[in-house]
């Protein structure tokens, strides 16, 4: 029986090689090569000696702080959400999923809308008496957008870790003399480590990588990887060697980052993404 | 600490709910600008339920959410059940590291590795149209996939090997032990599963954007393609209404579900 | 009972979805800017349809129109030339068009052979004889003009000085500071400080373009935003003071903000756009009787009103009623008295660059967007974070550790 049963796996691995394998191998082919076919290092060295170091720490830095802040937006939502009854906390989870079913770069269009100096929030502002406020096109912005973008995406795992959380652990630390905060830091903090990892490579993943977003709220004034990747395979000097090299370095990057964040994790197989 | 938390709910919903409102007020714009609201009319509303193209490319992101979300939750239900049962952890671990790969990578080299796959495959085999339809559906099926098993395969594992073991030895052959007994057991992180892909390919615009061809238009390339000339309102007014379809859905599929929860 | 409504709904899109294909006898997929046709979105006449009815009257079979959209020549570009979606019609800009013929990827048209054959009348002669002949495909082989337009100023009349309206210089006058936007693409950007210093567009001297980049520098400190589509947001809003934008586009944000104002500087920016069939089109004559029909006053009278970009087709701009639709302060900018098209254009278009040339304008505009970076306090921020991270992390390890020899 369970050798049988391993061959479910099989059209699954088939297509694996095929569309997840294969493609990363014409990556790693285009990076190595040139225009005309020959092996080259130089689309690598060219990454090393000049400004895209400072490309990629530009975007490291906003993913990093994009993903703390949803990380710390969504702890406390998580563990709202979790306590509260069972029908609610489903609805609850409804209405942080919804924004994502809204096209983001309509969305995206809205934040427009609203952060400009003569946006919406600034006219409400103006009618309280607050002078407006300059956020528009500042690396804030973008930090905002990426936020909204991705919120859910954090929100999802570590509520579906926190709501699989045994209540009678949390019954059984109390009897043991834990008080609500000794619950919270000693309980559930730690067995929820398993989303907040999940949760972070869900959100880390995709703002280090934006390009749109970064456009539209940070007025173009500086450049992410994500705009720098994407311009040699659709901007004015097209060189899909050198994009690939790029995307190369990029995925290295993040693959490197998020080995480090698994290990120190639990193995979190054993939850799932949502309930 | 009860009313604290509903100000934070009430503080976090503002926030992600506010562009959302924007949006609505701006598709009953009587005007033409998406910033600057000159009276309120429908004007938008009838001007998109004739956009043939827009609403061609709404349909053609319905159609394609819908079969990759179908696809990829078939083979990775599958594959979860597949690779619960493999017994060498290091293969084990091999299979779903790769399976993940697409979740880890960022889209932009999902969707550019992908392109260069179908580049190539096309260039080979001497065929010019390697993007359509059938690209786009390949390219949403895999980055779907690792949110599928995600999703299923946690659900095996919590599932207690004796379970489906004792029905076996009750008689059942070991289909009907797993259509009976495993299948309605990890049917929630099924559904899980197939709502997660169909979320993520129908607000696709990365990897569609590298993918798609001549023939297959998906509504958000559509919208990125206004660059040039200005986005109207209508498509603001589209996604409103898609907006109320879906919250009306997800309530009443709620309501219903807790509904089921209490009868039984 | 949820399972079955899932299902239920998911047949449903389904259906929807499969109902739409209908079978017509031939295919034609054309490849356009958004927004770039008059397609009876906006109450405004369906050329496709128009082209299928067109089409079949003509040759007896049906036709289906397969139409899909580009933000940028360079995206076109980038599909067309990978060589891995079939099109049958494209819409590429002048120096578009010099690339593509450069390196072989489009067919001759053959308007003329095709309408004959098929027993049609042929349009061509709407173009203007100031239209034939141009730069990029001297026997009009391979292109036919679709539109044309020039790069103008736009203004807001509230918050700029009249007096100030004299050229590009108002794009580095510091008085407008923090309101001023500019173009977020490399070419059309550094074109503007090549008009104002009188530096060819197209030069290939490494230091002209030096030269160009240290003025956009200079012009960074100073501008609100480099923009695209947001123009129009941005300008009908009031947020933004001066841009420079196509001609044509400025009458859409006119319908919207009536404070704004225009002005073409001296020299500026020219470009036509094309109708051109790429090479491994599948249906290279029903392409080219597309593009013939597109020349007709039906068809090439609504594009022209709902673009409002300048149209090079005789039947458009001698229409009494285009150009009372149009109104005269429309007319008077998109189609100046005493204008030399050919010369304008031979002067001041762009030319496709070589590809040293483009890398270095490309790193420059790069360089651009870098200078200056993030913040100090985004740094700043980020190290803090990265190092609190970093603790949390030893900390639990070390205490995991800890733990684990004491069990």
């Amino acid at each position: 029986m369970s050798n049988r049963r391993n061959l479910a796996a099989y059209p699954h691995i088939v297509w694996s090689a095929l569309f997840i394998v294969a493609p990363m191998l014409f990556v790693l082919y285009y990076t190595f090569t040139d225009g005309a076919g020959d092996p080259t290092l130089e689309n690598i060295t060219r990454i090393g000696t000049s400004n895209y170091l400072l490309i990629f720490l530009n975007s490291l830095c906003m993913a990093l702080i994009a993903t703390v802040i949803c990380l710390v937006i969504a702890y406390p939502l998580a563990y709202i959400f979790s306590r509260m009854r069972a029908d609610t906390q489903s609805i609850m989870m409804v209405l942080i999923m919804l924004p994502l079913w809204m096209n983001f770069l309509i969305t995206t269009y809205s934040w427009m809308t609203l952060l400009e100096d003569t946006g919406i929030i600034n006219t409400l502002l103006g009618y309280i008496g607050i002078g407006p406020l300059h956020m528009i096109n500042t690396p804030g912005a973008v930090i905002t957008g990426m936020v909204f973008c991705f919120l859910p995406y954090m929100v999802m795992p570590i509520y579906s870790v926190m709501a699989g959380i045994d209540p009678r652990i949390i019954e059984a630390a109390k009897d043991l003399g834990c008080s609500d905060r000794d619950v919270l830091f000693r309980v559930v903090m730690p067995m929820s480590i398993s989303g907040v990892i999940s949760g972070i490579t869900m959100v880390f993943v995709p703002s280090i990588s934006t390009f749109y977003i970064s456009q539209k709220l940070g007025g173009g004034t500086f450049q992410l990887i994500g705009d720098t990747i994407e311009s040699y395979f659709t901007g004015t000097a097209i060189n899909f060697h050198f994009g690939a090299a790029l995307s190369m370095v990029l995925m290295i990057m993040i693959l490197i980052s998020m080995g480090v964040m698994n290990r120190f994790g639990d193995e979190n197989e054993e939850r799932g993404l949502l309930k | 600490m009860k009313k604290l938390s509903k100000l934070y709910l009430a503080i976090v919903f503002i926030f992600l709910y506010s562009p959302i409102v924007v949006m609505i007020l701006i598709s009953f714009n009587a005007g033409e600008s998406t910033a600057h609201m000159t009276g309120l009319s429908l004007r938008w509303y009838r001007q998109m339920l004739s956009d043939d193209i827009t609403l061609n490319a709404f349909r053609n992101t319905l159609v394609l959410s819908s079969v990759s979300a179908l696809v990829s939750t078939l083979l990775g239900t599958l594959a979860s059940v597949g690779i619960s049962r493999i017994r060498k952890r290091r293969i084990r671990n091999a299979v779903k590291n790769v399976t993940n790969l697409p979740m880890v990578n960022p889209d932009i080299v999902t969707g550019i590795s992908l392109m260069l796959l179908f580049v190539f495959t096309a260039q080979a085999l001497g065929r010019e149209s390697a993007l359509g339809f059938g690209s786009l559906l390949i390219a949403h099926i895999t980055f779907s996939l690792p949110y599928v098993i995600m999703s299923v395969l946690p659900k095996i594992n919590q599932l207690d090997r004796s379970v489906p073991e004792a029905a076996m030895d009750l008689g059942c052959t070991p289909m009907q032990s797993f259509f009976k007994v495993e299948l309605p057991f990890i049917s929630p992180g099924i559904v899980t599963g197939l709502i997660m892909a169909f979320t993520l390919s129908f607000d696709d615009f990365v990897i569609s954007n590298f993918t798609s061809g001549a023939s297959f238009e998906t509504l958000t390339i559509h919208i990125y393609a206004m660059i040039k000339k200005s986005v109207k309102p209508g498509i603001y007014a589209l996604s409103t209404l898609i907006f109320i379809v879906v919250m009306t859905l997800i309530l009443v599929y709620n309501l219903l579900s807790s509904r089921d929860r209490r009868e039984r | 009972m949820m399972k079955k409504l899932l299902a239920l709904a998911i047949g449903l899109m389904l259906a929807a979805g499969l109902s739409a294909c209908g079978q017509t006898d031939e295919k034609l997929y054309v490849y356009n800017w958004g927004e770039y046709l008059s397609d009876g979105v906006y109450g405004d006449r369906d050329n496709l349809a128009a082209f299928e009815e067109y089409y079949e009257e003509i040759t007896g079979r049906s036709i289906k129109v397969y139409y899909t959209t580009y933000p940028s020549n360079e995206d076109m570009y980038a599909k067309v030339s990978s060589g891995t979606s079939i099109y049958d019609v494209i819409f590429p800009s002048d120096y578009m068009v010099e690339r593509l013929i450069a390196e072989d990827l489009l067919l001759p048209i053959n308007i003329e052979e095709v309408c004959d054959e098929l027993g049609a009348e042929c349009y061509y002669d709407t173009v203007t004889e100031d239209f034939r002949g141009l730069y990029y495909d001297p026997e009009d082989k391979y292109s036919v003009p679709y539109t044309y337009g020039r790069v103008g100023i736009i203004y807001n009349t509230t918050m700029v000085d009249e007096e100030d309206c004299t050229g590009w210089e108002i794009l580095w006058n510091d008085k407008y500071a923090g309101k001023i936007l500019q173009f977020n693409n490399a070419r059309d950007a550094f074109s503007t400080v090549q008009y104002m210093l009188g530096i060819d567009v197209n030069t290939t001297d490494p230091a002209d373009w030096e030269l160009v980049y240290d003025k956009m520098l200079e012009q960074k400190e100073i501008i609100q935003s480099y923009v695209m589509d947001e123009i129009y947001n941005k300008m009908e809003s009031g947020e933004a003071a001066v841009a420079a934008y196509y001609a044509g586009d400025y009458f859409t944000m006119l319908e919207v903000n009536e404070d704004l104002g225009f002005f073409y500087p001296e020299e500026t920016n020219i470009f036509v756009d094309c109708m051109c069939i790429p090479k491994g089109s599948g249906n290279p004559k029903a392409a080219a009787m597309f593009i013939n029909y597109m020349l007709k006053d039906e068809a090439a009278i609504p594009n022209a009103e709902c673009l409002f970009y300048a149209s090079p087709h005789e039947c458009v701009y001698t229409d009494e009623d285009y150009i009372e639709e149009m109104g005269e302060e429309v007319m008077e900018v998109l189609y100046p008295e005493d204008f030399n098209f050919r010369e304008q254009l031979n002067k001041y278009a762009f030319r496709n660059l070589d590809p040293e040339t483009a890398e270095l304008v490309n790193g420059l505009w790069e360089e651009l967007k870098i200078e200056g970076g993030l913040p100090d306090s985004i740094y700043m921020t980020a190290g803090i974070l990265a190092a609190l991270i970093a603790a949390a992390v030893i900390g639990i390890l070390v205490r995991n550790r800890r733990r684990a020899k004491w069990y």
